[in-house]
């Protein structure tokens, strides 16, 4: 069951604008809907009723046909239509076969025999039915009517249009008005003109309010005078009568500061344009492909260049630049966010800049070329040592051989296999003892060359020989042995047999006593003195202070200088006692050599440092060097001449000038005046050690490609 | 407890955060930028960040205190805060739709002036020149926007205005010194009362605004560039009694009165229009006032170095022959050339300038005159070309400006190759690579005749043949001698095969003393060096890398530009033989 809303026109007589609505409400069985079966009434109810009145032309068709007898269902909906149409309706109810199912899909109905109810609640049968398509056909061509033969939805009907709904079908396929009568450009008649008319446009009286005053104006008024008196509302401002623009600086004091306060930094200004920066540049400025490359691989804040350099053969081929707002916005952000700092910019020559030294020639003698090479080793000289008189050298070398050189000449005069890698060799610097002590593994021996004068030789091996055991045997942290036979006659004369590896041997300027490196971190043991004549060790040391790198004897004094790896300690032999500690300033000190005054030290570290020391000014380094680009590994003073050389991993050998005065009060001057190169680097190792020669201005180094060099 | 760690005295009581500055000044971010913007202030880098921070290392920006109590005196402070009421109360109106409250606060809408930031940003005029460079950049640039909404309308329309005085100002004072054609736009640099004021105009194109940019600070920078610029533009139109704002010659408005000016545009913009051209002057406060020569009075002052006299007389001398660069010549521009600046260039240095009556207003004389002398063209050719004018590219004209002089035309005909642009800002200290074209200009400017390019090219050929001999010569003698023993050996050894042990002649080392002597003098200087001390050495290792650096960028050029001179030489011959 649904409920429909019917809503019927009755028209009246006069057909006036203004007509009544009468509803009626049914209850009507409706087939179901086919595929919405549970709608519910009210979803097409106010569609009907909305419906626009008078505006269905087809409504206007169904209503006429027939000449008003058979009237749809439709017209109920268009009683304007139906009034312009000129339809004087009499409603016959015998022939009013109107369908009051409503504004439904008729195809709801396509299953049944009846398409819908008339008034009465009787069924409205649909029409029979039983022409095809050939019947069609004749019908088309033999009826003449057929062009105005429409079929009636609602009642499945045909319906020939009458001559006048034929004409309204035309008219308004023009677009024309429905009605003829209309006239749609009639002249318009202004009632409410600007004009003032001698009659009112409607009869009625004033109203009473018109000549009273109005509450709610007085209210208003009110409100706002209330307003003004309060100062919530602010009467208009006057108007600025000053000129946008004027002579701003008139009156200018010159000498204003700027508001601010005296430390303000002017901005900086652009940076103004260059060459590469042109339409046209020159053609060097451009970039080529790989540079191009690179310009766009690299971030924009580390370009050099904030844009690529681009040629155009001519001005009109000139694009707009992409990047100017970006650029101007830039400039902005700069001036107002980046922090500002005065940066003072040492302007200042270079030349300035190197300290003014003593010419080197002024400084003559020194050595200036390499003169000689001895060659023979085949493995890394290690250790080098210059006989006193000045004839003689030796070099011990990890092939586990000593060599004794002519200097003069350049020749191996003898070669002595102590069998193990030499460590440090060193002649006794007594001019008439002939001993060479060599240190290898573990054990330290006393060669007697038997070179140069025979009496000294012969000297010596008496002066070794002489030895006489004492009565007490004393237990001794060496064994002294004397060898014979073979080695005898090789020129050992003694074995100190120590209890670990040897690192350096060093003579007292005696020639008597003898200091032995045994490097090891926990041990007391690290250095010994021993005494040839009297075969008697010492160990002067009952702690350890660390890792010992190398000692030194004093050239005259009971002084001696112990290398730790950061410091350089000066113990006192007589009182026993420890009389300074040198800070080296470097990280592992590598040698050392005391200044034939005996006044100062130089340590060369493997941080490529040489430090100065002056005794007497401080336990500071005087100075520090860093000449070398690579480790230091040796380093020597001349005896007689103000020389010093270190040599290097780096290949070279640098003579310094270092003129130690008598005078305290003046400092050492220390000038480098030669940079001698000729060692190969082998194995990253380049010079292992520099001596200078006892009289001349000569140095000898030995180096890891296993020659020693002489420079003269 | 007085210890440092308290950060109650020193540099940390001296700065202060940039949020905190805010609170302390009760502003939001955006209007305490703005503030910061209109006076100037700027963020400071303190030498100790950390104690400057309270011990905490965060990065933060830092401003000075004595700044921000500057800030807080500020009475635009104060319209800011208006300003945020009005906001308030007007969107409240137009919440509650009272459309009379609405237009009665619009009326009343709070409006501040900068004119007493810019009195006290530049206390005196020659301050305010010398700021100049940054407001006229953004001025033109801002003044080729187009209407759309990224800044108001009247910006705009001022900022035009405000160029285009400035642009009068300079062709009536011919103080514009150096224009320069680049990728990014032209740069033009003027000397205004002794300052050099460098701006930067864009080319004329539609701007593909980014979208990364904040134009809100543009504009804030804009308002204060603009009032600046207005007080800058009435101060220099005193200077020289012209009227202010501009107003046209009444000679030359007579001239300039179009048949068909009313259909044109409204009479405010066609004015500035007119006034855009430039082709007309100005109007004066005294009508009578001529431009009088400025003679440099010759004050006998005792001890003068009387050189330092003539060579500022000397000086002077140029500069006026520099103005005076394009009078008596008549130009015409030809539509496809940028008008603006060109007119503009050639006005400032006393050119007369016209173009097609269709392309702009202001256009004082037609192509067909026949007293033009030159006719600028961008294109590779003219249709119809008359005989008694120079048909140049847009090129020349600035080139002779930066050049000081009237460059040959030939290099800048139609169709021809242009030479090298160069910068005119570029000054080159000894050691820099300076290119050819540079050199060659030099040499015009003394007064060298330039040569012609065929002859160059012969020359040049023949100077190559000379090279090569040069070098011939330049072979080591002691080598030729080797190359004649050789042969004699070689000559024996060809005579009796039988080789025989032979002493020969050893050979004197040859010391040349001068090589020696520099040797030495480099080794002493290396052994100098490395007695520095550590600080000085590095110092001067900076140095050092630093000149290296420039000699090696210079070495790169003249590399590059050989090489390219090579390859176009060997395609110019490559053609001369398919010929």
């Amino acid at each position: 069951m649904m409920v429909l809303w019917r809503v019927v026109r009755l028209p009246r007589n006069g057909g006036g604008v203004a007509g009544r609505w009468f509803f009626f409400f049914f209850f009507l069985p409706h087939p179901p809907p086919p595929s919405r079966r549970l709608r519910s009434p009210s979803q097409h109810a106010p569609a009907q009723r909305s419906r626009p009145a008078g505006l269905n032309p087809c409504a206007g068709l169904n209503k006429s046909s027939g000449g008003g007898e058979a009237a749809s269902a439709c017209e109920r909906w268009q009683p304007d239509a139906l009034a312009q149409m000129g339809w004087q309706g009499e409603m016959t109810s015998d022939c009013d076969i109107r369908n009051t199912v409503g504004n439904i899909p008729m195809e709801w109905y396509q299953d049944y025999p009846h398409v819908g109810y008339d008034l009465d609640g009787k069924k409205i049968f649909k029409p029979i039915r039983n022409k095809d398509e050939l019947d069609e056909f004749l019908d088309k061509m033999d009826n003449p009517d057929y062009w105005r033969t429409v079929r009636d939805k609602m009642t499945g009907a045909d319906v020939r249009l009458s001559d006048e709904q034929v004409d309204l079908v035309h008219r308004l396929q023009r677009g024309q008005f429905g009605d003829i009568n209309f006239k749609e450009y009639e002249p318009y008649i202004d009632f409410f003109s600007s004009e003032t008319m001698i009659h009112p446009v409607t009869n009625r009286p004033q109203d009473k309010r018109s000549f009273i005053p109005s509450l709610i104006e007085k209210q208003k008024v009110g409100k706002l005078v209330h307003a003004i008196k309060m100062g919530w509302i602010k009467p208009r401002k006057p108007r600025d009568t000053t000129p946008q623009y004027y002579d701003l600086w008139a009156q200018e004091d010159p000498n204003a500061i700027l508001g601010r306060h005296k430390m303000h930094v002017p901005a900086p200004k652009m940076r103004l344009p260059g060459h590469e920066e042109s339409y046209n540049p020159p053609p060097e400025y451009l970039l080529s492909e790989e540079e191009k490359l690179a310009w766009e691989q690299q971030d924009p804040e580390d370009r050099k260049l904030s844009f690529l350099p681009q040629r155009f053969s001519c001005l009109r081929a000139v694009p707009a630049f992409s990047r100017f707002i970006h650029e101007r916005f830039e400039r902005c952000l700069d001036l107002y966010l980046c922090p500002r700092q005065r940066k003072m910019r040492v302007n200042v020559n270079p030349e300035d800049l190197i300290p003014k030294m003593p010419k080197p020639k002024d400084l003559q003698p020194f050595p200036t070329t390499q003169s000689l090479v001895y060659r023979g080793h085949t493995s890394l000289v290690r250790s080098i040592s210059v006989s006193p008189t000045g004839q003689w050298l030796v070099s011990g070398s990890d092939d586990g051989t000593v060599r004794f050189w002519e200097i003069g000449t350049g020749r191996c005069m003898k070669t002595v296999d102590v069998g193990g890698a030499v460590k440090s060799v060193a002649w006794n610097p007594n001019p008439s003892i002939c001993l060479v002590a060599v240190a290898f593994n573990e054990s330290v021996v006393l060669l007697n060359p038997a070179l140069g004068d025979r009496l000294v030789v012969s000297a010596t091996d008496q002066l070794v020989s002489s030895y006489e055991e004492p009565e007490e045997a004393r237990e001794q942290p060496v064994q002294w042995a004397a060898p014979a036979g073979k080695e005898h006659d090789a020129g050992h004369r003694l074995h100190l047999a120590h209890p670990k590896a040897v690192r350096q041997v060093t003579w007292h300027s005696k020639g008597d006593y003898l200091a032995c490196v045994t490097p090891d971190g926990g041990s007391h043991q690290q250095v010994l003195i021993h005494q040839v004549s009297k075969r008697r060790t010492q160990n002067p040391f009952r702690r350890s202070k660390g890792l010992v790198q190398c000692v030194s004897f004093h050239p005259t004094r009971p002084f001696f200088f112990v290398a730790t790896q950061r410091h350089v300690r000066v113990y006192n032999l007589i009182k026993q006692e420890l009389s300074k500690k040198l800070q080296a300033n470097c990280k592992w000190i590598s040698s050392m050599a005391v200044h034939p005054g005996g006044d100062n030290v130089i340590c060369g570290s493997y941080d490529c440092r040489l430090t100065w020391f002056d005794l007497d000014l401080a336990t500071k380094p005087y100075k520090v060097l860093r000449h070398h680009k690579k480790a230091l590994r040796g380093v020597a003073y001349h005896k007689h001449y103000p020389l010093f050389a270190s040599g290097s991993d780096d290949g070279s050998v640098i003579v310094c000038h270092g003129m130690v005065y008598n005078d305290l009060l003046q400092n050492p001057l220390i000038v480098p005046v030669k940079v001698l190169k000729g060692h190969a680097i082998t194995h990253d190792l380049g010079v292992l050690d520099v001596t200078f020669h006892p009289s001349q201005p000569w140095v000898f180094s030995s180096g890891a490609d296993g020659t020693v060099r002489l420079f003269t | 407890l007085g210890g440092p760690e308290n950060y109650e005295s020193g540099s940390a009581t001296n700065y202060i955060t940039r949020n905190k500055a805010r609170k302390k000044l009760q502003l939001s971010l955006a209007d305490f930028r703005r503030l910061c913007i209109l006076k100037g202030i700027y963020p400071h880098e303190p030498k100790h960040k950390k104690k400057v921070n309270k011990g905490s290392t965060a990065p933060r920006t830092f401003y000075l205190l004595k700044d921000i109590r500057f800030l807080m005196h500020e009475p635009i402070v104060g319209k800011f805060r208006e300003y945020k009421i009005f906001v308030r109360k007007l969107r409240k109106a137009y919440g509650k739709a009272e459309w009379t409250s609405v237009g009665r606060l619009k009326e009343n809408k709070p409006s501040y002036k900068l004119d007493h930031v810019i009195k006290e940003r530049y206390p005196s005029f020659v301050d305010a020149l010398r700021d100049l460079d940054d407001a006229l950049s953004m001025c033109f640039l801002f003044s080729t926007f187009a209407r759309t909404g990224k800044c108001h309308v009247q910006t705009i329309q001022l900022c035009r205005r405000l160029t285009v005085e400035w642009m009068n100002y300079i062709v009536t004072s011919r103080s514009l010194r150096k224009v320069f054609l680049s990728i990014k736009g032209i740069y033009y640099q003027a000397e205004v009362l002794g300052q050099t004021v460098t701006w930067l105009v864009p080319y004329q194109f539609a701007h593909d605004h980014p979208t990364d940019v904040d134009y809100r600070v543009m504009a804030t920078f804009t308002e204060m560039y603009t009032t600046l610029f207005g007080f800058v533009n009435f101060r220099l139109y005193q200077t020289l009694n012209l009227v202010y704002p501009p107003k046209l010659d009444c000679r030359s408005e007579v001239d300039l009165k179009g048949e068909f000016e009313e259909d044109y545009a409204m009479d405010s913009e066609s004015y500035l229009e007119k006034l855009s051209a430039l082709s007309a002057s100005l109007a004066r406060v005294l009508n009578t006032a001529e431009e009088e020569e400025a003679q440099i009075d010759q004050f006998p002052v005792e001890g003068v170095d009387l050189e330092q006299m003539e060579a500022r007389e000397r000086e002077q001398k140029d500069q006026d022959a520099h103005k005076r660069l394009f009078e008596d010549l008549k130009f015409f521009l030809n539509r496809e050339v940028p008008r603006e600046s060109l007119a503009f260039v050639l006005r400032c240095f006393g050119a007369q300038v016209s173009w097609d009556k269709s392309h702009c207003i202001g256009s004082t004389y037609d192509v067909t005159d026949e007293t033009i002398t030159h006719h600028i063209v961008d294109r590779p050719s003219v249709d119809k070309q008359y005989i008694n004018r120079y048909y140049v590219q847009p090129q020349w004209v600035y080139d002779s400006i930066n050049c000081k002089m009237l460059l040959p035309v030939e290099d800048y005909f139609l169709g021809v190759n242009l030479p090298p642009h160069l910068s005119p800002f570029v000054e080159e200290k000894d050691g820099d690579y300076v290119p050819p074209e540079k050199l060659k200009l030099m040499a015009l400017q003394r007064g060298e005749k330039p040569v012609a390019e065929q002859e160059e090219e012969e020359e040049e050929e023949e100077e190559e043949e000379e090279d090569d001999e040069e070098e011939e010569e330049e072979m080591d003698e002691e080598e030729m001698k080797e190359e004649e023993s050789l042969k004699t050996i070689e000559k024996q050894r060809a005579q009796n095969k039988v080789s025989s042990v032979k002493v020969t002649p050893g050979k004197m080392k040859t010391e040349n003393k001068v090589r020696m002597e520099q040797e030495e003098k480099a080794e002493e200087k290396r052994l100098a060096i490395m007695m520095m001390k550590k600080k000085e050495k590095y110092l001067y290792d900076k140095i050092m890398f630093g000149k290296k650096r420039t000699v090696r960028e210079a070495n790169k050029l003249a590399a590059k530009r050989k090489a390219h001179d090579e390859a176009s030489k060997g395609e110019k011959r490559k053609k001369k033989t398919k010929q």
